[in-house]
């Protein structure tokens, strides 16, 4: 079961390698991905240097090009899939169906993993991916549970990577639009969730506003803990209910530790960690601790629950740098949906 | 320009929906969409529901298309989708790639749904290639983006835009309607059914924002094209959508059916302050910019 960790550069890349990572997923620094942020991701050059890196190191390295060709600018993300092939780059993380299709006619040696953004939830959606462009694996969205998931590992034509660890995105990806509802961009075509330059702090007396594109998605007192501000994680009202409340979802993180059992048994191939965004400490912190965990389980299936529940300072270091300090274990719970 | 009505998205009981349709039937409407698109535990309507519905406006001169389920998630469902993609009359709106692979299985020709990720003309003509006979623009397209991807080559598909309606935002594994009322999804007694239009959700400064409809999330707002419509008949469009929220529907139905295309600047029709039109011109969708006449 492979332990992959995000990159939003070098230092983060570098990072993950000696943290214990079993492959790197990065992107360029331009819209072909959904962390388009400034300062964040990798030239062209850079991504050599990180291909270099990670074949002296053994490890594997895949792009993410998870948004979708904008037309008339279909280049930009054809020549992303050029330089992955030159490169010889592990994988390409593609969800537009129009780049599987250029990258499988062009480098049928290219392997493709289709995208979270892509929304593929089921064995028939997967087949289509895989007969159309001969897709090697899917990351699947975070809408299903851990039944789900194992029901799917039994059937599905291609290998499987879910999240493991991060950020909660609560909506199938790739079709959720409501950023875009409110300031315009979306993760599909604007390269990001919820874009930094719509974000705006108020302090009005003992509250903390917390805006996006003007819009009020939390109100808050000065000592609480907040997360970034996404539309689907901030407090409301209804017609009936006054008092604000969390309509959609609270301030909290993915962390899926207690599952490894279950989806290393159900076959799962590849456990990612969100997180390109963040710092290379992050990327150190969760690695090691995700390397640990994952190096406890396949060296002793069978006492891995009492390893977890002794190693208590597992959980206390993921909480550390999780959203709101929380985690929870999502859609793969029953009971959360 | 024809008009389409697009499939409902909220749960009605049985006789009020079987009353919308009655009602659709006897406006001059040309296509209706029918079918659950949300969440298969609504089991309020079943199958044969459905065709009873479509051959009842099929009988009154309706084009009829199945639309599918958007998140499918389960064996069960797959079972339920190759259930409508086999029905021997009625063509289906994909909603999901699962729902295209059936129906390229079954050599049946599908329109493309809104949810389908298709965001440039490639991708159109792959899709038309292994069977798209209609493309539903994604919600958070606009004008200009169509205009270019029409633009490329002639095409042979149809196409449709949500012209008037909530718009569907997003979808989830949770029901947040079930949620808001502490049920547990597995026992959600179809909670659902007590909003007509789903739960409308404000700021803390009363801004109205969402709708929450059981796992779907849409927009407080209505999308409103209505002083759009003769731009978007220009542009190609074949198919103005209005997506159900109540039986003013079937008024609005009568009045943009008996309009002449040329003469719909002169329209009056009531726009309400919180109405939206921002996708259409590139902008945040809950943004709306008033009486641009073409």
């Amino acid at each position: 079961m492979e332990l992959l960790c995000p990159a939003g550069n070098l230092a983060s890349l570098k990072a993950a390698f000696n943290a214990g990572a079993d492959a790197v997923y990065l992107g360029l620094k331009d819209d072909t991905n959904a962390r388009s942020f400034a300062g964040l991701n990798f030239s062209a050059a850079q991504i050599k240097q990180a291909s270099q890196l990670a074949k002296q190191q053994n490890r594997k390295l895949f792009l993410t090009l998870n948004t979708f060709a904008k037309p008339g600018h279909e280049s930009r993300w054809q020549q992303a899939i050029d330089l992955a092939a030159e490169l010889h780059l592990d994988a390409v993380i593609c969800a537009d169906i129009s780049l599987l299709d250029y990258a499988s006619r062009t480098y049928p040696g290219l392997a493709l993993h289709l995208s979270v953004q892509a929304s593929a939830t089921n064995v028939a959606a997967l087949s289509f991916y895989k007969q159309q462009f001969n897709i090697e694996r899917a990351v699947l969205p975070r809408v299903l549970s851990v039944k789900q998931v194992k029901d799917l590992a039994k059937v599905s034509p291609v290998d499987l990577e879910v999240f493991a660890f991060g950020s909660l995105c609560i909506m199938a990806e790739g079709r959720c639009q409501l950023s875009s509802y409110v300031t315009g961009q979306s993760p599909n075509t604007g390269g990001s969730c919820s874009p930094a330059n719509h974000v705006r702090w108020q302090d009005v007396g003992t509250d903390k506003l917390t805006r996006l594109n003007e819009v009020l998605i939390d109100k808050s007192s000065q000592s609480e803990q907040l997360g970034y501000p996404v539309v689907c994680k901030g407090r409301y009202q209804t017609h009936d209910e006054m008092a604000p409340e969390y309509m959609l979802e609270s301030p909290t993180s993915l962390n899926t530790m207690s599952l490894i059992p279950e989806l290393a048994q159900a076959g799962i191939r590849s456990l990612k960690i969100e997180g390109r965004q963040r710092s290379p400490a992050y990327v150190t912190q969760v690695t090691q601790v995700w390397r640990q965990a994952i190096d406890c389980y396949l060296q002793s299936p069978e006492t891995f629950a009492d390893t977890l529940q002794k190693k208590p300072q597992w959980h206390s270091a993921l909480d550390k740098v999780s959203e709101g300090q929380v985690t929870t274990l999502g859609a793969y719970e029953r009971q959360w949906q | 320009m024809n008009l389409s009505l697009g499939p409902l998205t909220y749960c009605w009981n049985k006789t009020v929906t079987f009353e919308y349709y009655e009602a659709v039937a006897d406006t001059a409407i040309d296509t209706v969409y029918l079918g659950e698109v949300i969440c298969s535990r609504r089991r309020e309507l079943k199958y044969k529901d459905y065709l009873e519905l479509a051959s009842l406006l099929n009988n009154k001169g309706k084009k009829v298309i199945l639309s599918t389920l958007t998140l499918i998630e389960s064996a069960s469902e797959l079972v339920e989708l190759k259930r409508i993609i086999d029905n021997a009359e009625f063509a289906i709106e994909a909603n999901d790639m699962a729902a295209v692979n059936l129906a390229q299985e079954a050599a049946i020709p599908f329109v493309a749904g809104p949810t389908l990720n298709l965001y440039n003309r490639a991708s159109l003509d792959i899709m038309q290639k292994i069977g798209m006979t209609r493309f539903i623009m994604p919600y958070e397209l606009s004008k200009y983006w169509l205009q270019q991807v029409l633009a490329e080559s002639s095409n042979t598909f149809e196409t449709e835009v949500l012209g008037y309606g909530y718009i569907p935002l997003a979808h989830s594994a949770r029901c947040f309607t079930a949620k808001h009322h502490q049920k547990p999804k597995l026992d959600c007694q179809i909670i659902c059914q007590q909003y007509p239009k789903g739960i409308l959700t404000q700021t803390q400064e009363s801004q109205p924002l969402l709708r929450l409809n059981g796992i779907q999330t849409q927009s407080a707002a209505k999308v409103n094209l209505i002083n759009q419509m003769t731009d978007m008949s220009a542009i190609g469009i074949n198919y103005f959508r209005i997506s159900p929220s109540g039986f003013e529907d079937i008024a609005l139905i009568k009045q943009l059916s008996n309009l002449d295309e040329i003469n719909l600047t002169g329209i009056n029709i009531e726009r309400p302050a919180n109405d939206c039109n921002g996708y259409w011109y590139g902008e945040p969708g809950m943004n709306l910019q008033d009486n641009v006449t073409v």
